[in-house]
């Protein structure tokens, strides 16, 4: 009998690659430091190439590696299985399309700097235990292994106060949404006697429905109110706006991305998998959360005159619809999520392209009234973000459509009427500030023209995101049918 | 026709000359060109193809024909599923027809961004022609609310000094009524298992459920219509938009409510449309005596024609609701003669607004003496829109009346006052524009009607008349379809009163 048995090191090994990659661009960056500044700038381009490569690489090996079905190992702690690797996919193209379309900013503000490309790399590598944790010691070391990255690169631009305090506020408030994680983990178990996700999960369905003790309940809430901050969902939303706001823009565009959909895919495996026996008692939370995402996203973005602003607020109401889907509790329901976030993360990717194209004379705009006329001045970039807007506002033939289409289906099938109906009115809302932006563009007249440059890999982003949204009522097969495997495989696991 | 895919081909042609316009490129006077030339193109193989449509179609069947199916979304059991009959058959047309008219129409009163300007014109074309020959109802869905974008921009962009507001205002109204009915579409899937509108019209909803859904329904029928009283954004919409735009909204987009109606209300919902029919004749009296009245009081030309369309509408709506084969055949007789009488009459607008650059009635009087080609084709489309026997006009609303006399002859007479209090105020607005001194010094120097503008009016001056004298083409058409959806409402009507009768 063997004292210590190394772990089946294999399904994690996209994890450790990135890890490891990570580390060695590291290592590579602090020996090869240099004073000129030229040269400083150019590393950084190396290793946004070298960090994007990576990411590719470790989405390579969660494509090939990872075998269909769940695989567990580190005893049961780690999972893959295919609603993993469907998150895992979204975070690392996100992650390394963030990279890209950072370049040209940090240069710009003269923040280029090779950490930045480590952060995102250590913070991916977070998101992804995270995702495959099977257990909340592990969802919390890779939860706080990505936080502690993204607190860094929120107050990236150290020389602004914006970034220094969005660094901080994010800090004080993350710290605070992991504490009440962790205060509920230990309540749950406290009462359960396990902090695995399949012996909580085997738990609570030998209750048979029966009522659990008032203090799981307390702990089921906080951990649920810790995971709500994380996606930024009403009432734990307050930090977005300012720290979207005062954010180096390409970290903005990272947070709207990556670690978005990473929390999204904890909250629904948490409600699902352990916690799936008290669908009852978590519904109506998650209900009311949705139902105030949606309609404070929808109201608050009304008066926005910021475009990042904006972008918070349009968030907080996308996780809104995105929670429908979690509150139908289903299968069906879970699907949606999944063909939500597909789509909102490529439009999301889309809209912070126009946005880092918003540049003035060397400087970078953020107001919404700095675009006007824009369809004339760069008529390509404005039929790019209008694409973008009506999609987000949800107007068919576009994808996001197709993302409102099967919440709405889920939601339906319920019979969560009151539901639907609330979040299709608020749709209505939130259209008004989506075609605001277009007005703007379109019937305004022209301002000062934004400059032409923008690097190529940012228009070829916008190109390919606009593309995905205008195309993807053709064939939508894809996403569809792997969401739908995706779904299936949380609920076959538990 | 073979297996040729001849419906796709009517509704995508328009999206493929939008893309080769997007790919102009140029120094500005020779994109405008060919933006010009191409979308002009564009539109005239769209309506000739669709024409080999109308030669082919076969009168003496209700089934769904030219049918094409292909895999969409397998997950969701949804295709690609398209396929016209006698009801949206004449639709196509209109739509096909319509778009050319707008492009030439806007040939030279048109001067910026001619290019966007075609791109937004096609596309609407793929929408509107998409919107008639859906037979799935996500797909429907698809096209129905695409039109928006296009429309959008053009009242935002090319509308006059209140386009902003107009164009939210019509944005924001009609995804508000379009969107409950997305969730009535919605349910109505998970009940039937299918988004196949031919399964859908075979299928039985519970009667209890069935009014959910058709107020669903309403809800974005009665705005697109549009109905009063959610009436409001038309006005506004018509003021601003340019002449096009406005052809374009009161020629089609207006009849998607009452296609909807046709579609899915009456044949999908039957008992239903039968229980809230007393609230469909009360909501278009008041729409054709109230709208009538307002119209009359307006000092702007095209907002006097907007009251007049919500007047002419509540029309459609008695004779779908009076589901008598006269009645429904009436209402879609009409929809399609105000298709082409509002849009003529938009356009007579555009014609002297475009010279003298005022919608006000007052700006005008004597026209009849500097521009009398002009005053004949106004009082030829004049007389249509008041119904006067020998025009397309007449028949829609004679057969309305006739549908609407056999349900009531109360409603049928309150709608009656309609066609008078229509004449008023359109022979109010002909005097006043047409007759008179010529005194006002601005209008001396007007200039009669261009070749161009002869070629815009022909082809619907021709169909005014052709379908007022001759009808009988376009009713065989729509006859078998109708007759189908009237027995299906008849058959819903006997299950209804026999379980009153249990009930007693």
């Amino acid at each position: 009998m063997p004292v210590a048995v190394v772990p089946n090191l294999v399904p994690a090994m996209p994890e450790i690659f990135l890890a490891l990659a990570a580390m060695a661009l590291l290592m590579l960056g602090v020996f090869q430091r240099e004073a000129d500044k030229a040269a400083v700038i150019r590393f950084n381009r190396l290793a946004i190439r070298l960090g994007a490569l990576a990411l590719l690489l470790a989405l390579l090996l969660v494509v090939t590696i990872s075998a269909r079905g769940a695989v567990l190992t580190f005893d049961g702690m780690f999972i893959s299985d295919d609603f993993a690797i469907f998150f895992k996919v979204l975070i690392l193209l996100a992650s390394a399309f963030s990279l890209i379309v950072a370049q040209d900013y940090l240069e710009l503000n003269g923040i280029a700097r090779f950490e930045f490309v480590v952060l995102v790399l250590f913070a991916a590598t977070g998101m992804m235990l995270m995702i495959s944790a099977n257990d909340f010691i592990a969802l919390y070391l890779g939860l706080e292994m990505q936080s502690l990255a993204l607190y860094v690169i929120a107050s990236f631009h150290r020389d602004s106060v914006r970034s220094v305090e969005a660094g901080l506020k994010y800090f004080v408030l993350g710290a605070l949404a992991s504490g009440m994680l962790l205060y509920g983990v230990s309540l749950v178990y406290g009462y359960v006697g396990a902090t695995g996700f399949d012996a909580i999960g085997a738990v609570l369905r030998d209750l048979h429905g029966a009522v659990p003790p008032t203090g799981l309940i307390v702990g089921l809430v906080f951990v649920a109110a810790g995971l709500a901050f994380k996606v930024s969902a009403v009432p734990f939303h307050m930090w977005t706006p300012d720290v979207y706001q005062g954010a180096p823009t390409p970290v903005t565009a990272f947070f709207a991305l990556a670690p978005k959909a990473a929390a999204i895919a904890l909250l629904l495996r948490v409600m699902i998998e352990p916690f799936g026996a008290l669908l009852a008692q978590w519904q109506q939370l998650i209900l009311f959360i949705s139902m105030a995402s949606m309609v404070l996203g929808a109201f608050a973005a009304i008066g926005q005159s910021n475009i990042k602003r904006l972008m918070a607020y349009s968030s907080i109401s996308n996780v809104g619809y995105a929670l429908i889907g979690l509150a139908v509790g289903g299968e069906e329901g879970i699907r949606g999520v999944l063909i939500y976030m597909a789509i909102y993360l490529v439009m999301t990717l889309g809209t912070f392209t126009c946005i880092l194209c918003m540049r003035r004379r060397e400087q970078m705009v953020e107001g919404i009234s700095d675009l006007a006329g824009l369809s004339r001045t760069n008529p390509m970039i404005a039929l790019a973000l209008a694409i973008f807007m009506f999609s987000m506002a949800g107007i068919p033939p576009l994808a996001g459509f197709f993302g409102k289409l099967y919440i709405f289906l889920a939601a339906v099938d319920r019979g969560l009427y009151t539901l639907a109906i609330v979040g299709v009115l608020s749709s209505v809302v939130a259209a008004f500030y989506y075609l605001r932006i277009v007005k703007v563009m379109y019937f305004d007249e022209a301002a000062d023209p934004l400059d032409r440059a923008s690097s190529t890999e940012i228009r070829l982003v916008m190109l390919v995101s606009a593309i995905v949204i205008v195309l993807f009522f053709v064939y939508p097969e894809p996403i569809l049918s792997s969401a739908g495997t995706a779904a299936a495989s949380l609920f076959s696991g538990g | 026709m073979g297996n040729l895919p001849i419906l796709s081909l009517v509704t995508f042609l328009p999206l493929l000359g939008a893309g080769f316009i997007l790919c102009v490129r140029g120094d500005d006077a020779v994109v405008a060109r060919n933006c010009r030339n191409v979308a002009l193109l564009t539109s005239m193989a769209t309506f000739l193809l669709s024409l080999g449509i109308w030669f082919n179609f076969d009168p003496a069947t209700a089934d769904f024909q030219f049918e094409e199916r292909a895999v969409w979304m397998p997950a969701f059991n949804i295709a690609y599923h398209m396929g016209v009959d006698g009801i949206s058959m004449p639709f196509v047309l209109l739509s096909t027809l319509l778009i050319p008219v707008c492009i030439l129409a806007s040939w030279t009163s048109i001067k910026t961004r001619v290019k966007e300007y075609m791109i937004a014109f096609l596309v609407m074309e793929t929408m509107l022609v998409g919107t008639f020959c859906a037979l799935d109802m996500i797909l429907f869905y698809l096209f129905f609310e695409g039109t928006l974008i296009p429309m959008f921009l053009i009242i935002g962009v090319w509308g006059g000094p209140r386009r902003v507001y107009s164009a939210f205002k019509f944005f924001l109204y009609t995804l508000a009524g379009s969107v409950l009915m997305l969730l009535a579409l919605l349910t109505m899937y998970l009940d039937a298992g299918t988004t196949d509108i031919p399964a859908l019209l075979q299928h039985n909803f519970d009667v209890g459920l069935q009014q959910w859904l058709w107020l669903a329904c309403l809800a974005a029928f009665a705005v697109k219509l549009p109905m009063w009283p959610v009436h409001t954004w038309l006005p506004d919409a018509h003021v601003e938009a340019p002449t096009a735009g406005s052809v374009v909204l009161a020629g089609v987009l207006l009849k998607f409510g009452g296609y909807g109606f046709l579609r899915f209300s009456l044949p999908m919902l039957p008992e239903a449309s039968l229980i809230f029919a007393p609230l469909i004749f009360s909501l278009s009296i008041i729409a054709v005596i109230y709208t009538s009245l307002v119209a009359l009081a307006q000092e702007d030309m095209k907002k006097l024609i907007a009251y007049s369309s919500v007047a002419h509408m509540g029309f459609v709506t008695v004779g779908a609701f009076s589901m008598t084969i006269q009645g429904v055949e009436g209402a879609i007789f009409q929809m399609l003669s105000h298709g082409i009488v509002s849009a003529a009459l938009f356009l007579i607008v555009g014609v002297v607004y475009d010279r003298v650059h005022s919608r006000e009635i007052a700006t005008y009087g004597g026209l009849v003496h500097r521009m009398p080609v002009y005053a004949f084709v106004f009082m030829l489309f004049m007389f249509a829109s008041v119904g006067l026997p020998g025009t397309s006009g007449f028949v829609g609303e004679f057969l309305v009346l006739v549908g609407a006399f056999q349900v009531n002859a109360w409603i049928a007479a309150l709608t009656a006052t309609g066609t008078i209090l229509g004449a008023a105020y359109m022979l109010y607005l002909y005097r006043r524009v047409i007759f008179g001194a010529l005194t006002k010094e601005t209008l001396k120097g007007l200039l009669d009607l261009s070749p161009r503008e002869i070629v815009v009016f022909a082809p619907l001056l021709v169909l005014v008349i052709w379908f007022g004298v001759y009808p009988q083409p376009v009713l065989n058409v729509m006859h078998v379809s109708v007759q189908n959806v009237v027995e299906r409402l008849d058959v819903a009507r006997a299950a209804l009163d026999s379980a009153a009768l249990a009930a007693r």
